[in-house]
């Protein structure tokens, strides 16, 4: 009896240290996750990160699910300490919980930042721990884990493509390569080698660009005028319609199917070169069920993105640079048929650099994983 | 112990004494912006702590050799290299023998790197990696470290084009962060933005000008909080602020965007003058002494009087058009790398040409001076001196073997260079 209550003392006491140690560093993590816009919560960041840099390696798996609901400038804050933590203890030589934190990458719940982060926490410790890991993140949820995954079997697969005899293994490692891959940069280079070794891939289908459209313009857009302006296929979408166009020159839907490899629709090929104009895309997009994707836009000009009527996304923006998910709207598809809208901006500029009327759509999922219409006809 | 007296403690804890040394520096470098070439112990900001990119230092070697060996056995003046991950085309500077530069690395460069390197021996002291807040897309040829980080002498501000600020000390703590197309979204140029951020006595001057929301912004540079800020043109613009004394002696921040130039007091932003006509929107201006050299028309010379709106314009040579470096002035000169890569030196009286010199390929980075010697490095990665006199005579020709964008600091007679892909010191061993 009295051993017993001597151990529930002991217990008591050391849940109590644990707590108040822990306490301080749980609440810190705390502010740190929704710090607001402009800087209004800076100043009680800054003591709330000067006690979160503070905390223990113990407590490094506490900072690491901060992440997980932390805002873009939380995240930061929160990454910061687990550096400066990691450094203290590696300069003091001191043990890190390196197990609790693999145990953290390995939950694919947490945050892919998160997670990523506990991977490089991991590595600082233990150089050989990515030969280990990387393989294992070839369909990761966290685009830079996956990353390390794709450009480890890039590197393989360049080393096997050296021996003529090795060529089929390379060309696999190639092809798994290809299919993990979901950053611009490494699709673009696997494309090449797959093509260098005789393969062709179908881009289209691996990004998940939306090819086939209905196309109807041009509008007026003088003097960048249109972008709020409610033309007509903003609505009603009938595809048989006839209505004025710039000018009162009548304008009607016609049929568009691009063949760019980055399924760009290029309005001045289909339409004619124009510059003040406006022109509408439209297709529809069949979903096995309700789900949330990404509808990532790629556009040199102004535009407005509609789904089933809903405004997604938009950008009243001309000629300053575009790229693949240049724009990412998080929206919904119901299940079945889902109407896309895209409203593509021309001005006037006159440069040559600024005479592009394009646009560029893919569906996807969060880490850029495509969605493909269930109706989608495979490319030839 | 609970949070609150831990935050207590720690909000508590030297603030006294920082204040009061943050106080001293202050002074300093208000009589710094007297605008006497300091002595190049540090180089805070893009082109130096006073932006004129001059010092009086002339220890800097005049050749070096980067060498082909991984160890450096066949290199010459080449104190320390140091591959930086990512790519970078900011400047690096130079804070009490601590050398910090910015990089970018991942897919979309949307990792954001601040390195930390001891002067002396170019050990790594610390690193800082953040995930960009902003958009990161930007030309091939720029990078999401394009913009240069500042100092005050005690606080490093990393900024980058995807409109992440960052405050740490000299030590890697995080003091605050701002995420300027976080706070403002349209703010973004998909091309990439590049203007270096201007220390002031305790406020942090940003210019944020693009197609989008385009504003420039006083930072305070404790607490990150926002103690003004103004609309500008929404246009693309890559010009930085720029630091000039005001007829009082107190220092005015010049806006250069593409349709004029404004001048503001720092601490409340309060518009001073302005230069209301078109001006480039690459190149910075230069101020010296209480006389700006705007690139407008080539170069325009003017200066403020007590009291007035708009400057009294001084000269204007459309000879003196600059190119991509920013212009700067020495002693009586102007100094102007055109677009063909020709630099004219003028006479700051009246921008009469004073003589010609031709440089081998294109250029970005700005030049600098140590001593008598100019140091300009082209696109190539040639860096090439100059001796300064009556003309400028080219007197050697140094590779560093990769494509160097950002402007070289200088400090403690060694030259910092920060290539494509590595940090090098030039000095003397």
């Amino acid at each position: 009896m009295k051993t017993a209550l001597v151990a529930c003392v002991v217990s008591l006491v050391c849940l109590f240290t644990v707590a108040s140690l822990a306490g301080p560093v749980d609440e810190a993590v705390k502010s740190l996750q929704s710090l607001g816009k402009e800087g209004v919560d800076n100043q009680a960041a800054t003591r709330a990160w000067s006690v979160a840099a503070q905390a223990n390696a113990n407590e490094l798996t506490t900072l690491l699910a901060g992440l997980d609901e932390a805002n873009p400038l939380g995240a930061n804050y929160l990454r910061a300490a687990v550096d400066v933590v990691v450094d203290r203890t590696l300069s003091a030589k001191s043990p890190a919980p390196l197990s609790a934190v693999e145990s953290f990458l390995k939950d694919t719940s947490h945050s892919p930042r998160a997670r990523r982060l506990a991977f490089e926490v991991i590595t600082r410790f233990d150089a050989a721990a990515p030969d280990r890991l990387v393989p294992t993140f070839i369909n990761d949820p966290s685009t830079e884990l996956r990353r390390d995954a794709v450009q480890r079997l890039i590197d393989q697969a360049t080393s096997l493509a050296k021996d003529e005899s090795s060529k089929p293994a390379a060309i696999e490692a190639y092809r798994q390569a290809f299919t993990g891959s979901r950053d611009l940069d490494q699709i673009e280079l696997l494309t090449k080698e797959l093509k260098n070794l005789g393969v062709t891939v179908d881009l289209p289908t691996h990004f998940g660009f939306v090819m086939n459209w209905k196309l109807i313009g041009p509008f007026d857009n003088t003097g960048e005028s249109a972008f709020d302006v409610v033309y007509p296929p903003e609505k009603e979408i009938r595809l048989d319609a006839e209505y004025p166009g710039k000018g009162d020159k009548p304008v009607k839907w016609i049929d568009h199917a691009t063949t760019d490899a980055h399924g760009k629709v290029d309005f001045n090929k289909a339409l004619g070169k124009a510059n003040g104009v406006t022109g509408y895309a439209y297709t529809e997009f069949v979903a096995p069920q309700e789900m949330a994707v990404d509808f990532r836009v790629g556009c040199i000009c102004a535009f407005k993105l509609w789904v089933n009527g809903t405004l997604v996304d938009g950008r009243n923006v001309y000629h300053s640079g575009t790229k693949i998910d240049q724009y990412i709207g998080r929206g919904k598809l119901k299940a079945g048929k889902n109407a896309i809208l895209v409203k593509v901006l021309q001005n006037e500029q006159t440069q040559n650099w600024a005479q592009d009327w394009e646009f560029q759509l893919r569906v996807c999922d969060a880490t850029g994983t495509a969605i493909l219409s269930q109706d989608r006809v495979a490319a030839k | 112990m609970t949070l609150t007296h831990l935050l207590t403690k720690s909000a508590t804890n030297g603030r006294g004494f920082m204040m009061k040394a943050h106080h001293l520096l202050l002074t300093a470098l208000t009589f710094a912006c007297g605008f006497a070439p300091l002595h190049a112990a540090d180089w805070l900001q893009f082109r130096g702590n006073d932006q004129r990119a001059v010092v009086t230092d002339s220890g800097v070697p005049t050749e070096w050799n980067v060498g082909e060996q991984a160890d450096g056995s066949d290199s010459k003046n080449i104190a320390w290299k140091h591959k930086l991950p990512g790519r970078g085309v900011s400047s690096p500077i130079v804070v009490r023998g601590k050398v910090i530069a910015t990089s970018a690395s991942g897919a979309v460069q949307e990792r954001l790197h601040v390195h930390c390197f001891d002067a002396a021996s170019g050990k790594l002291a610390w690193e800082r990696q953040f995930w960009a807040t902003g958009r990161t897309f930007c030309h091939p040829s720029s990078s999401v470290a394009a913009c240069s980080p500042a100092s005050d002498g005690q606080h490093i501000f990393a900024f980058f084009s995807s409109n992440d600020l960052i405050c740490l000390d000299l030590d890697g703590n995080l003091k605050w962060y701002r995420g300027l197309t976080y706070d403002y979204p349209t703010a973004a140029n998909d091309v990439g933005m590049s203007s270096s951020p201007l220390v002031i006595g305790q406020t942090v001057i940003v210019q944020v000008e693009n197609k989008g929301e385009s504003f420039a912004a006083g930072i305070d540079a404790y607490t990150g909080e926002t103690k003004w800020k103004h609309a500008r043109k929404a246009d693309m613009c890559w010009t930085s602020p720029t630091v000039m004394s005001g007829v009082d002696g107190k220092a005015v921040v010049l806006l250069q965007s593409t349709d004029r130039l404004t001048a503001h007091d720092p601490v409340t932003g309060k518009q001073l003058w302005t230069f209301d006509k078109t001006c480039s929107g690459i190149p910075s201006s230069v101020g010296s002494s209480d006389i700006a050299f705007i690139p407008s028309d080539g170069i325009t010379a003017v200066r403020a009087s007590s009291g007035s709106t708009s400057p009294e314009v001084l000269w204007s040579n459309n000879k003196l058009s600059p190119g991509t470096p920013s212009p700067i002035v020495v002693d009586d000169q102007i100094l102007v790398i055109n677009g063909a890569g020709a630099l004219t030196a003028a006479n700051t009286k009246d921008g009469e040409v004073a003589w010609r010199a031709r440089l081998k390929g294109s250029f970005w980075a700005t030049p600098v001076v140590a001593g008598n010697h100019l140091y300009v490095v082209n696109r190539d990665g040639i860096g090439q001196v100059l001796k300064l006199g009556k003309e400028g005579e080219i007197v050697s020709e140094n590779k560093f073997g990769e494509p160097v964008v950002a402007t070289p600091a200088i400090a403690d007679g060694a030259l910092y260079v920060r290539g494509d892909q590595h940090l090098f010191k030039v000095a003397k061993p």
